[in-house]
């Protein structure tokens, strides 16, 4: 579904990525792991169109080369971004509708909305509080649920659980699940290496811009040697 | 000073003031939007206002029938602005703000020429139409009617600014004030959002320019100074705020209007540069601003 292919990409000279290959197959969830600043956040910000990269990606088959960010979410790439970006003075509710701004005209365009909250139902909650006064959890919530309102097939989550408490973490990460089996495909990149191999069919380890190694999620898990050299655990 | 004149002027501010406001919130639109000031504000209502005449010049229609033609034109002309100069701008690398600030400065420079060039520099005027040097009389006190006029239409202006704001539209204009990168996330090209931001601030001053050419002298540099009011009004109300643009404009009006009762008519404007100044100083981002 999804393919990079030797993807490099640099911030002013400074190498963030350096000859990127990886696969992700539909309705496969895989696992991006590695230090900070190994460049998992420059990895979904490449696929998602907002960094230039040399190298190719090809989404379904078709090349996302010079495809604006925007497209690139209307062709059913969704990203959920470090610090979540959501729209703090608007609305639950408004964020999430904007989700569907770029389906005006499909009538069933905010159908997804049961969908969101069925797995968040803290967000029917609030709908009218302001997203900026929401906890940090309640903000993962929304930043998916906006983001599954634009109807991808690839779901791309940076570090979900960041910042968020334990209890919250664990929600999330079953909601992850029950998206996957809607058939969403997803990319996961986390700290939390032990809860994001558990849930990931397959895992990309980065080191300093560079694939280190790669597989079944539950090999690399139970590799000591992955842990120590590259993880720092 | 019997109370007629004072409500002479009390009426007179009022409708002057809401000239104003159209005027600052076609300028606090934009601004909001993007911290984009434009420079050439004053000349897209000289514009407007030439448009105005012109075409009643050339077919005999009445101005308030040019209206919405004026409008099409201006927003068409909003979006060219965009797109010709202002996207360009957002892309230079270096001393970006000086960029944003002279490219809409030497803009107007370029439409006061154009205008030069064209109407030369005397002053014209709308002499005929349906309101042309008519009044109304309510209460006693003589009300011009192309002011009256005027008033009407930009608080009709405000509505629709207003129901523009609630819609889905106004909501996606609101997600990219508050952040221009994160709504591609959502699929919304912000370089659309800009170009009808600056479309509708442009048909904003618009309606302002075609309603003031009913009764106001037309020039090239006739807009420099609502220009000048419009920042000051802008500043006031707080920035991006639209109805912080139309408490502060109908201020200034009456500001203006009470400082011609008790000053000379040529220093009119000290007052409102005053009490501009003590809002600066206590409240520095308006009346309506956001921090
Ligand atoms: N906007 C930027 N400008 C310059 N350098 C950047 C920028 N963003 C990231 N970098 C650099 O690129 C490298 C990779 O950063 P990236 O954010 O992709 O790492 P990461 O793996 O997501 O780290 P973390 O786990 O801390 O989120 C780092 O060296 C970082 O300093
Ligand atoms: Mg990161």
């Amino acid at each position: 579904m999804l393919r990079l292919h030797d993807v490099s990409a640099s911030y002013r000279g400074l190498k963030a990525l350096q000859g990127v290959s990886m696969d992700v197959g539909k309705g496969e969830v895989v696992a991006v792991v590695g230090a900070n600043g190994a460049g998992k956040s420059t990895l979904l910000r490449a696929i998602a169109g907002q960094v230039a990269t040399t190298g190719s990606i090809e989404f379904d088959g078709e090349s996302l080369a010079h495809v604006p960010a925007h497209m690139v979410t209307r062709r059913g790439i969704s990203l959920v971004p470090e610090g979540r970006r959501l729209f703090p003075r608007l609305s639950v509710e408004d964020n999430l509708r904007l989700g569907a701004y770029s389906k005006r005209g499909d009538f069933d365009r905010f159908a997804p909305l049961e969908l969101v909250f069925s797995l968040f139902p803290r967000l029917r909650e609030r709908l009218m509080q302001r997203a900026g006064t929401l906890s940090g959890g309640e903000q993962q919530m929304l930043a998916i649920g906006r983001a599954l309102m634009t109807q991808p097939r690839l779901l791309m989550l940076d570090e979900p659980s960041q910042g968020i408490m334990p209890k919250l973490v664990d929600d999330i990460f079953k909601a992850i699940l029950r998206i996957r089996r809607l058939d969403v495909t997803i990319l996961l990149v986390e700290q939390r290496l032990a809860e994001s191999l558990e849930i990931a069919d397959r895992a990309y380890v980065l080191q300093t811009g560079r694939v280190v190694m790669s597989g079944p999620a539950k090999q690399i898990a139970a590799d000591a040697a992955v842990r120590q050299a590259y993880l720092g655990m | 000073m019997t109370a007629d004149i004072l409500l002479q002027a009390v009426i007179g501010g009022l409708l002057m003031g809401l000239i104003y406001a159209l005027v600052a919130a076609g300028l606090s639109l934009i601004f909001g939007l993007m911290d984009v000031v434009n420079f050439a504000h004053g000349e897209l209502l000289m514009v407007a206002m030439f448009a105005t005449f012109s075409l009643w010049q050339l077919t005999g229609l009445d101005p308030l029938m040019v209206l919405p033609l004026v409008v099409v034109l201006m927003f068409a002309l909003g979006v060219a602005i965009y797109h010709g100069l202002i996207a360009r701008a957002l892309t230079v690398q270096f001393n970006r703000g000086m960029v944003q600030i002279f490219v809409t400065f030497g803009l107007g420079i370029f439409i006061r020429g154009l205008a030069q060039f064209f109407y030369g520099g005397e002053f014209r005027s709308i002499t005929g139409g349906m309101v042309a040097n008519r009044t109304v009389q309510m209460a006693g006190i003589y009300v011009p009617l192309p002011q009256f006029a005027a008033s009407l239409v930009c608080l009709g202006a405000f509505a629709l600014l207003l129901v523009i704001s609630r819609t889905e539209f106004g909501r996606a204009l609101e997600a990219t004030r508050e952040d221009r990168d994160a709504v591609a996330l959502i699929g919304i090209n912000r370089d659309h959002i800009f170009a009808i931001g600056w479309g509708l601030g442009a048909a904003t001053v618009g309606i302002a320019g075609v309603m003031l050419a009913t009764f106001y002298y037309v020039s090239p540099n006739v807009g420099a100074n609502f220009a000048t009011i419009a920042y000051v009004t802008v500043a006031l109300g707080g920035f991006g705020s639209l109805g912080g643009a139309l408490v502060a404009g109908l201020l200034i009006g009456e500001i203006e209007a009470l400082t011609a009762l008790v000053l000379e008519p040529s220093l009119k404007q000290v007052g409102m540069f005053v009490v501009y100044l003590a809002v600066v100083l206590f409240r520095p981002r308006g009346l309506f601003g956001r921090l």
